[in-house]
């Protein structure tokens, strides 16, 4: 028998190659979705890694030239400078210090509280389920930023207090979800079996069902992160958090809005606002998609 | 439907109950001088204007007391009376809350709409250029900081441009209608001034686009997800299978199906402007509820302060009622006890 050519085979690596193509950069391709995550990264990334590395860029914070005021974008201020010849690009670096790990601290403490409150309310039920759950409504029908504005007038504008009226408002979705996930969990069988092998309630809140729930936690988390750093910022834009001279972004937004001529006063602290509520959202949908696949590119 | 929407009342009386404690707790336990924020240094040093001050706002009763009397005014729909322009704190509310209502149901309105549209486009579209524009839009619309594009906006379009009206709510000159409902855009056009309602809406007219930009964001990512679950399902398979127009297909027998949480997260964003235009009122010197609840937490006048917060927790309330009514007519299979 004469032996078949061996186009067909050919082409079929060919198609095993682009079907390997597709699988990766395809809609639901694994390197795009991880993409997205990986840009957040870096997006994010730049930011903190500024952050961390102001102290050497070659002008300080609070340094004031003021032969040098209100100059355009340029080599040498590439954010230009505001009104009084400070580095706008230096001052924006220094503020990731400020806005982004208030975001941090604030989502860090608020999502653990929520969490155990979840946790504790659908694992118990009854009416230890119905008092918190009733008081998370509370909480969230309540207007926030009102609260945030009576708390720090009375207590002083500041980073702090402004952090302090964030996380009492911050922590009633990280309860309901818990809530919600101690439910599905507290069915499976290996709760069962612990409650069974006669662990005690707190050990089997702790060992059996925080791990289990902790990795959407920490998907709402990332996205929420985006979400507290407008927060934080725009305290202090209203001046109720980080006051002038201190370089917070929403606190730089505030002063660039007195001179919109000099448009980069204003334009590039918000930037860095923008760009890392980005990252962070580009990060929380890029996690949660490879979590689970049967939402994959709905977000 | 009745016996639920009265129920569904009486259950968040508690829950407004609770905001009123709340509010009434933060700003009479805070560490911070009533007396001194308000009659200033000088008189604080005089202890009879200081215990008479006292007296007025009954500083001078235990704090359950004070709380009670409260609730009992709040019972005869008397909110109190502002300690920073001494009027009833109702009248006050009267005069802001209607510019923030017209601004955020303008804003929902059009968020609601572009956000729709896009979402649909996006999911029909699934993978195409037009899905990544979508999906570019609503993650912009989702990421930026409100303050910080109004002030883009203010520099670029009123300033640079020229082509809006400087901040404010009406332009210098021009005398307000007679207020029917308060709301400038309403009353105009009820009374007929056309050049009064032309000029509202001009200043207007950047304050919704800021607001309707973040609500575009959270309607399209909903309304784009929701649709690519819908478009899966039998009916829409058979509708297809069947002849059904396909425009037809995507508008009655996906869209209609899909609409439930697009309305929830729709009802939400409402709700939540109704306190949320805070830096938007602050930008554009528009008077609102906003500015109010600021200016007022910003003197400690906490009666005005809890008749903000008892409004809002109000208008959450009916907000949320108003949609479980919509999921009735969008889906009457959704039925209440």
């Amino acid at each position: 028998m004469k032996p078949l050519p061996d186009v067909g085979n050919l082409g079929l690596k060919r198609r095993a190659g682009m079907f390997r193509w597709a699988r990766a950069w395809g809609p639901n391709g694994w390197t795009r979705r991880r993409l997205g995550v990986v840009t957040g990264v870096i997006v994010v990334g730049i930011w903190v890694l500024g952050a961390v590395a102001a102290p050497f860029a070659p002008y300080g914070a609070d340094e004031q030239r003021l032969l040098e005021a209100f100059q355009p974008p340029s080599v040498r201020h590439p954010f230009g400078t505001d009104d009084l010849g400070r580095d706008v690009l230096t001052r924006v670096l220094f503020g990731g210090r400020y806005t982004l790990s208030l975001a941090l601290v604030v989502v860090l403490l608020t999502g653990l509280f929520g969490m155990t409150i979840g946790v504790i309310a659908g694992y118990f039920g009854g009416w230890v389920d119905e008092v918190l759950m009733r008081a998370t409504e509370v909480v969230m029908a309540f207007p926030a930023i009102i609260l945030a504005m009576a708390i720090v007038v009375a207590l002083g504008p500041g980073l702090i207090n402004a952090g302090l009226a964030m996380a009492l408002v911050w922590w009633p979705p990280y309860a309901r979800l818990a809530r919600g996930e101690t439910l599905v969990v507290r069915r499976l069988e290996y709760v069962e079996a612990a409650v069974a092998l006669g662990q005690r309630p707190w050990g089997i809140l702790w060992h059996a069902i925080t791990p289990n729930i902790l990795s959407t936690l920490i998907v709402l988390a990332t996205i929420d992160l985006g979400a507290a750093v407008v927060t934080a910022a725009g305290l202090s834009f209203l001046g109720l958090g980080a006051t002038p001279p201190t370089p917070e972004w929403g606190a730089m937004v505030s002063a660039g809005r007195e001179i919109l001529a000099q448009w980069w006063v204003a334009s590039f602290p918000g930037l860095a606002i923008f760009m890392t509520v980005l990252g962070f959202n580009f990060i929380g949908d890029g996690i949660r998609d490879l979590r689970d696949p049967h939402r994959r590119g709905q977000g | 439907m009745a016996v639920f929407l009265f129920r569904r009342i009486l259950v968040s009386i508690p829950t407004l109950i609770g905001i009123s404690l709340i509010t009434f707790l933060v700003s009479h336990l805070l560490p911070a001088d009533l007396v001194l924020v308000n009659l200033g240094d000088r008189a604080t040093r005089n202890p009879e204007l200081v215990s008479a001050f006292r007296a007025r706002w009954g500083l001078d009763q235990p704090l359950l007391v004070q709380y009670l009397v409260y609730v009992e005014n709040l019972a005869r729909g008397n909110l109190g009376t502002s300690i920073a322009t001494n009027r009833p704190v109702l009248t006050e509310l009267a005069l802001s809350l209607p510019m923030t209502i017209e601004l955020a149901t303008l804003a929902t309105l059009i968020a609601l709409v572009l956000g729709i549209a896009l979402g649909v486009v996006a999911a029909v579209r699934r993978d195409t250029l037009v899905d990544a524009a979508a999906r570019a839009v609503s993650l912009v619309g989702v990421a930026v900081p409100t303050f910080w594009f109004a002030i883009l906006l203010v520099t670029l379009v009123y300033f640079r441009l020229g082509w809006a009206p400087p901040p404010g709510r009406l332009t210098a000159g021009v005398v307000p209608p007679a207020p029917i409902t308060g709301m400038y855009l309403v009353d105009s056009a009820l009374r007929g001034q056309w050049t009064v309602w032309r000029d509202t809406l001009a200043h207007l007219m950047l304050p919704v686009l800021v607001l309707a930009t973040v609500g575009v964001g959270y309607v399209t990512r909903i309304t784009r997800a929701s649709m690519l679950e819908v478009l899966h399902q039998d009916y829409v398979r058979t509708a297809r299978a069947k002849g059904v127009a396909p425009f037809a297909v995507v508008i009655r027998h996906a869209l209609r199906n899909a609409l439930i949480p697009v309305i929830t997260v729709g009802g939400t964003l409402y709700a939540q402007l109704m306190s949320g235009t805070v830096m938007t009122e602050t930008i554009f010197s528009l008077p609102g509820l906003g500015r109010y609840a600021f200016s007022s937490a910003a003197s400690l006048d906490f009666p005005a302060v809890m008749g903000v917060a008892l409004i809002v927790g109000i208008l959450y309330v009916a907000i949320n009622l108003i949609v479980d009514i919509l999921y009735v007519w969008i889906n009457p299979r959704i039925q209440y006890e």
